[in-house]
């Protein structure tokens, strides 16, 4: 099912992404001092395929709040029926063969 | 001037990319190595390699993240930092590169045989580090580095037991010079008052200035934290002692900084 509920939050950061899709296997996620956005140190999360080499990834830097913002946002969407159905079913499939009811 | 990137040996031979710019001029020119801060060899870091190419210094910033690229400068730094590279390179190696960039500075045409080096953020730290561990050097500049005291672990367990290069204060062998804000949290006023007193008992040649109205990364001007008037001083001061230490046998020509 089409959910077409979008949740927008006002974010201040930068991002930084590449021209083509990429596989994402690894979130790096720090506090630290960004390269771009406009403070001393912020909320850096990297989205990474090492595997492809450095070049495979997705940068966005926010600030403290606006992170906190986008996990409350993360949060609103995954609430939805939808997802927390996948999880259920996701959580299944992850769960050990013996233990799944 | 010419800009240009150059390769040359480093920590155990390794050859290792720099940002290399160098003053047109008939005269002997000092050498500068540049150490990047923590976020990488980025747009401001190259600023500062062409604004001392400017003022008359042979200058190279060696990529401290070379081994972990190839790549974009800024993929190259988060792939240092999701290895914890950032704060966290054997000294060994940070010691060897700079050894090797002070080499390839004096291997250059027109070279007057002597080179400092400059070093900013975590940079600031790794100049500490090779004043004490790389005697070919004349003289270095320590801007804000942080961590140069041992680290304890924070109780959110985020920042990892660090042994500082303090304890390296006695092998020192050259004039330092210190730029910090006196609103910087690493350091912070009381570190720096402790790596003065340590520095004062060894009977080490130094200078300090901390500014007011000033936190990490003043000299920055691509970021939040810079800061106007406390930066233009600081630079004067930056100059003043490396004209001192690494022109003091020449004849002076004046240029601008």
């Amino acid at each position: 099912m089409c959910t077409w509920i979008t949740e927008k939050v006002p974010m201040t950061g930068r991002a930084r992404g590449v021209p083509e899709w990429i596989t994402v296997t690894q979130a790096n996620v720090s506090y630290d001092h960004p390269s771009c956005a406009p403070f001393d140190h912020a909320v850096l999360i990297d989205f990474v395929n090492p595997g492809d080499g450095v070049g495979a990834r997705i940068a966005i830097e926010l600030s403290a709040t606006s992170a906190l913002a986008l996990v409350s946002a993360l949060n609103q969407a995954l609430a939805t029926p939808e997802a927390v159905s996948d999880l259920h079913d996701q959580s299944i499939a992850a769960a050990p063969v013996g233990s799944r009811g | 001037m010419i800009v240009e990137m150059v390769g040359f040996s480093g920590h155990l031979g390794d050859v290792i990319e720099g940002y290399s710019a160098r003053p047109v001029v008939p005269d002997p020119t000092p050498g500068m190595v540049v150490l990047h801060h923590a976020p990488g060899l980025d747009p401001w870091s190259k600023e500062v390699v062409r604004k001392f190419a400017y003022a008359g210094y042979a200058t190279v910033a060696p990529h401290l993240y070379h081994r972990r690229g190839p790549g974009d400068w800024a993929d190259v730094a988060a792939a240092a930092r999701a290895d914890g590279l950032a704060t966290a390179m054997p000294n060994e190696q940070v010691s060897g590169d700079i050894a090797g960039t002070a080499a390839y500075l004096r291997a250059q045409p027109g070279a007057n045989g002597r080179v400092g080096v400059i070093g900013f953020c975590s940079g600031g730290r790794q100049a500490f580090l090779a004043a004490c561990d790389v005697p070919s050097l004349d003289a270095a500049v320590d801007c804000w580095g942080g961590s140069i005291l041992p680290r304890q672990p924070d109780p959110a367990g985020w920042r990892p037991h660090g042994r500082g290069v303090i304890h390296r204060a006695p092998d020192m062998a050259m004039p330092l010079l210190g730029i910090f804000g006196n609103d910087d949290s690493n350091p912070d006023p009381g570190e720096v008052d402790e790596i003065e007193r340590v520095l004062t008992e060894l009977g080490k040649t130094f200078e300090f200035h901390r500014y007011d109205g000033a936190g990490h990364a003043f000299f920055c001007h691509d970021k939040p934290n810079y800061r106007q008037e406390q930066a233009v001083d600081g630079w004067s001061k930056v100059f003043a002692f490396l004209d001192a230490h690494l022109r003091k046998d020449d004849a002076h020509v004046h240029l601008d900084h």
